[in-house]
């Protein structure tokens, strides 16, 4: 390395972080197949290494490896005409598609990542496979990485990712941003699949990990670069509620991880930056006046996050935000939060007894956390022995380990207490 | 991370192509390495004799024992294998599904494994 850039092996690095993602968004709309742009995107890589140490640092980084990985995978087809018939006439159809200019205008770029998001999550995907993708293509995240983050065997994730790549392939599912009536539709997938991404990482489904770290950040992440793309309401509302949520993280456990409750957490512990950045989002998104059901979750996590003491939060005001909800996605778990903030609001026998009936329609009677909401309720009421019940019941649906180590604590602390009631 | 790929060929099916078939895959599979190399990707590889050249040895009970062919008698044989350095198991999957032979046998993507201890490369 005499004479040329000696930052440039580091400079390779950096641009690898910076710009695959955006690299790959924008080769495989050239080269029209995922799989061909990835083996690209690599030769590509693998040139700025080889050349950029002696020749320097391209003025644009970005182009220049857009135009050295259609060049590269131009190369590798005629390679490897040798042996498959079909290469030769991909790579001579390339080459006679004008190249892209090196100074194409950051719209496009824009639209290359946004195409790239819309076709990982087309609905005609297996949500799980949208997961899969999205966090390999997006969040250049390895199959490898990904199976370990859901506790998955890599096989699996790998042949999810396989079989999605196929269909996108032969259901000729086109790399595009969907506009006009479809855009609602297709938007609502893309957000379903970050919040997973998110809950995911957030309170893991079973095991010892409660929180992921990684998986939320990568949603927060993807969140922003959505915000970014398609300001609108929703995307505000979701990285708003993502944001406000993640800013309770440290105070969520206890130093032995155990759980603590939101009314328990120490507020100190709160990161105020993130809040203020969820709070000004839900404005930002209410002043849309096209409100949706992130939007009006984060709402009610803002409420939360901004009383100063537990017995400070205004819950008629989360009350209220609930009942829009209950209008804009109608479902049982909202139902039983709202019974929850009534509960707050006027009372834990009104709690208590809206949260039984919604146990008595069947729907949530294997969802722990409704029978743990009921408990807490009869346990405010002053019912220990019922409230004992209800905690015996949600410990028996419970899979996660310190959730169940919290059930356990409180139904020792009703038994102790469930001398005479009824 | 690396990949071996296991190269499993049934002779039955072999039998049956023209001669002009069965001698394209040689060439195509060298080329198919070349692409390999080109890539980044390749690591080492080598085409294997008929399990009737094999002998499979055991040590049990410190007891020498040699018997004649693989160890199991199946169908497809081990023909070959192919290392490849690749980012994922899905890069690897990429890469395997472009190999000739994949066409007409079937191609096992195993991660490899370092054991505690092993010098890094």
């Amino acid at each position: 390395m005499t004479g040329g850039a000696p930052d440039a092996l580091p400079a390779v690095e950096a641009a690898w972080r910076e710009h695959s993602r955006r690299v790959l968004a924008t080769l495989i709309r050239l080269l029209r197949d995922f799989d061909l742009a990835e083996e690209a995107l690599h030769e590509a890589f693998l040139a700025a290494a080889a050349t950029w140490p002696r020749d320097g640092i391209p003025a644009n980084p970005r182009a220049w490896l857009v135009s050295a990985g259609r060049f590269k995978a131009i190369d590798r087809l005629r390679r490897r005409a040798r042996f498959d018939k079909a290469a030769e006439e991909l790579a001579r159809e390339f080459e006679h598609e004008m190249e892209p200019a090196a100074d194409e205008n950051d719209m496009a770029i824009r639209d290359d990542q946004l195409r790239l998001i819309f076709t990982c999550c087309h609905p005609a995907l297996p949500a799980e496979a949208q997961v899969a993708l999205t966090l390999r293509e997006l969040c250049g995240l390895t199959t490898e990485e990904i199976a370990r983050a859901f506790l998955a065997a890599t096989p699996a994730i790998a042949q999810r990712i396989v079989r999605a790549k196929a269909k996108i392939r032969d259901a000729g599912i086109p790399y595009e941003v969907p506009d006009g009536p479809e855009l609602p539709e297709r938007l609502d997938s893309v957000l379903r699949v970050i919040y997973l991404v998110f809950n995911e990482g957030y309170a893991a489904h079973s095991g010892a990990a409660l929180t992921r770290a990684d998986l939320s950040g990568e949603a927060i992440r993807l969140g922003r670069l959505m915000a970014e793309l398609l300001p609108d309401a929703e995307t505000f509302g979701l990285l708003a509620l993502m944001l406000i949520n993640e800013s309770r993280r440290r105070a969520r456990l206890s130093p032995e991880g155990e759980i603590v409750l939101l009314a328990d957490q120490d507020r100190a512990l709160w990161d105020r930056g993130l809040i203020a950045e969820g709070a000004a989002l839900v404005d930002r998104a209410f002043a849309t006046r096209h409100i949706g059901p992130y939007t009006l979750q984060a709402a009610i996590a803002a409420v939360h996050a901004l009383a100063e003491t537990a017995e400070e939060t205004d819950w008629d005001q989360i009350v209220a935000l609930y009942d829009v909800l209950m209008r804009a996605a109608p479902s049982p778990v909202v139902r039983l939060n709202r019974a929850v903030a009534v509960g707050m609001a006027r009372g834990p026998d009104t709690g208590a007894e809206l949260i039984a009936a919604l146990l008595g329609e069947g729907e949530l009677a294997g969802y722990h956390l409704a029978h743990a909401a009921l408990a807490d309720m009869l346990r405010r009421a002053g019912r220990p022995r019922a409230a004992h019940d209800a905690y015996a019941k949600a410990l028996e649906l419970c899979r996660l380990e310190p959730e169940q180590r919290f059930l356990r604590k409180r139904m020792e602390e009703t038994r102790s207490l469930g001398g005479g009631d009824a | 991370m690396r990949y071996v790929f296991l190269i499993y060929l049934e002779e039955a099916k072999f039998a049956v192509m023209e001669a002009a078939e069965r001698e394209a895959f040689e060439p195509a599979m060298l080329a198919y390495d070349e692409d390999l190399r080109g890539s980044g990707n390749y690591v080492t590889s080598s085409a294997l004799m008929a399990p009737s050249e094999a002998v499979t040895v055991r040590t049990w009970d410190g007891r020498l024992a040699a018997t004649d062919g693989p160890f199991a008698e199946t169908k497809e044989h081990l023909s070959g294998f192919i290392v490849v350095e690749a980012r994922d198991l899905n890069d690897a999957i990429q890469l395997a599904a472009r190999m000739p032979l994949a066409r007409a046998g079937s191609v096992e993507v195993r991660p490899m494994r370092k054991l505690a201890g092993e010098a890094e490369d």
